[in-house]
């Protein structure tokens, strides 16, 4: 692997009794989309709340680019270019979509120091090449909410509030894009359609995309690599076919052969 | 409500009190004034209830103030309307700053606790200090205006005058401020503290720089408010005078950076025809004014207007 742009070194976690991370290391190469399995209490969302700095790991590394962000505060994460979505959507109830994508371009000027205490937005965001407004609306399109754009946010439907989120999460233009759940609270048809949609923005952003799943065939169609979690160990990483076909994978992951939790 | 209507209404009422005051009696024209550096107060309350906050201690910068415009007095032989307001918004900015650092950790209750607890503070500190008058407060030198000093009959109409030009600024600063970049991150901070952080953006900071903000606006209001008593003393740090400008901003409301003007006029008028009709009865009649308003109008008197959505 040419250098990767996450690395993740001996990575352990524990929440008394229980061992959410033991021992994880992994590297993740720039530009790809990596697909996490597991069943429920494997260790995926700690995984993802260690490297964006919700939770401090007991022990181990993480490099980003180079740079070591264990323990960072995540607005320090965010900022150097590593953002996420959340198994359960964090927006801006009150406001409404439009609102929701405008102040996350209001922190980009800000961090650029042009967010002053009486500054406009009307000037160029940073990595947007235009005016808030006009960002806002080629973000919503991007992902397929322009129709929403004047509807509050705990207005909007399940599906709509995960698009939202992720779009939240795409706003600050990041390196690397974790999703949790991303198409939970999607309809099995749009599924599909919206995993890709996804992808499809987040690759045009040159951003690497880490997805937690629990639906094998969106992982197997959508990932080009997987990391299969158990009981806060990584049991399997490769390609999607080697992975889910592996007998361990099966047993303990995704329950196609009994013995399994 | 749109910024430039928001303009267009404070400049009518700035018209209207500007011309208003030239007729009203002295009385009214005292009620006003004392509305105005109220209502800048209880506008510090909304810009930190927009970011889900409330301070019960509010009456910490509203005292500060008010000392600061008196030690220019006592200390610089001024009584200057401007620098007495400019004194008091340096004096409050540089401690809210410092203030700011503790209280921008917590939120909720004990937000509001720990800001009472400080005013609370300057009053215990005020009350035992003898060179500023202890228990007994001090005298307000008599105001001038850039140096003049204006003739009797025409003394209260420019303090009025200023207070109305001062209100307006702040109006115009705030509702500009709200629409800015960082002024979108208060609601944010209401609505969502974790995607703030991971939007990138310091949630504490924010608060922070709110928190001075109002401190400002309550400092200027406390100046006024002393320049036109002519006498202030520590009970304006007591945690009732903290509990009038939270009463203003519920009856208020929050729904335009001019609801805190509107509030404390109607509690001027309210408070002062209460004690006039019953002297020993009038805080039942503010409390039944709020409770009603509660009850009927529970976004306060600002919702009797017609609101515009916005786009």
């Amino acid at each position: 692997m040419s250098d990767p742009v996450l690395d993740v070194q001996r990575l352990s976690k524990r929440f008394g009794a229980v061992s959410a991370a033991q021992d994880i290391s992994v590297q993740i190469a720039g530009d790809s989309v990596v697909g996490l399995i597991g069943a429920n209490g494997a260790g995926k969302t700690s995984f993802v709340n260690m490297i964006t700095g919700f939770v401090k790991p007991d022990a181990g590394r993480i490099r980003f680019g180079g740079r070591d962000i264990t323990g960072l505060a995540p607005r320090a994460i965010t900022r150097l270019g590593i953002c996420r979505s959340f198994q359960i959507p964090q927006l801006y109830g009150s406001m409404t979509v439009f609102e929701n994508v405008l102040v996350g371009l209001g922190v980009l000027l800000r961090n650029a120091g042009r967010g002053g205490f009486l500054s406009r937005e009307a000037v160029v965001v940073p990595g947007h090449g235009g005016s808030a407004d006009e960002a806002a609306e080629r973000v919503l399109a991007a992902f397929g909410l322009l129709p929403y754009r004047r509807e509050r946010a705990d207005a909007l439907s399940g599906g709509v509030r995960k698009l939202l989120d992720i779009a939240l999460a795409m706003v600050a233009k990041p390196r690397i894009l974790l999703l949790d759940e991303p198409t939970s609270g999607v309809s099995a048809m749009e599924k599909f359609q919206v995993m890709e949609m996804i992808i499809q923005a987040a690759k045009g952003e040159g951003a690497t995309v880490l997805f937690i799943e629990h639906d094998m065939e969106l992982v197997e169609r959508c990932a080009e690599r997987v990391l299969a979690f158990y009981d806060g160990r990584v049991i399997a990483d490769g390609p999607p076919g080697t992975v889910l076909s592996d007998e361990e994978v099966r047993r303990l992951v995704t329950g196609a052969l009994p013995g399994g939790r | 409500m749109s910024a430039g209507r928001t303009g267009r209404i404070a400049a009518i009422a700035l018209l209207l009190l500007l011309a208003g005051g030239l007729f009203v009696p002295d009385w009214l024209r005292f009620l006003l004034t004392v509305a105005m550096a109220q209502g800048l107060v209880a506008l510090g309350l909304t810009v930190q209830l927009r970011a889900g906050l409330l301070s019960f201690g509010q009456a910490l910068y509203y005292c500060l103030g008010a000392y600061a415009a008196a030690a220019l007095g006592r200390f610089l032989n001024s009584g200057d309307v401007i620098l007495q307001m400019v004194a008091a918004a340096a004096a409050a900015g540089v401690a809210a700053a410092v203030l700011g650092l503790l209280v921008a950790r917590y939120r909720g209750i004990f937000y509001g606790l720990l800001s009472l607890a400080l005013s609370m503070i300057l009053y215990g500190l005020l009350v035992k200090t003898e060179a500023l008058g202890s228990t007994d407060g001090i005298n307000i030198l008599p105001s001038t205006l850039f140096g003049v000093r204006p003739s009797q009959a025409w003394l209260r109409y420019s303090v009025l005058a200023t207070a109305g030009l001062v209100a307006f600024a702040a109006v115009l600063a705030v509702e500009r401020h709200f629409n800015t970049p960082l002024g979108r991150l208060g609601p944010a901070i209401r609505d969502n503290e974790i995607r703030v952080e991971y939007m990138g953006a310091s949630v504490r900071a924010i608060i922070h720089i709110e928190y001075v903000i109002a401190a400002v606006l309550s400092a200027v209001g406390g100046a006024l408010a002393a320049t036109t008593v002519g006498h202030i003393d520590p009970d304006m740090a007591y945690w009732t005078t903290s509990g009038e400008f939270v009463f203003i901003a519920i009856l208020a409301g929050s729904g335009s950076v001019l609801a805190p003007f509107l509030g404390a006029i109607v509690y001027g008028l309210i408070h002062s025809t209460a004690y006039q009709l019953s002297p020993n009865t009038w805080q039942m009649t503010l409390g039944i004014a709020l409770l009603l308003v509660i009850l009927l109008l529970p976004r306060g008197l600002w919702s009797l207007f017609p609101q515009r959505r916005s786009a």
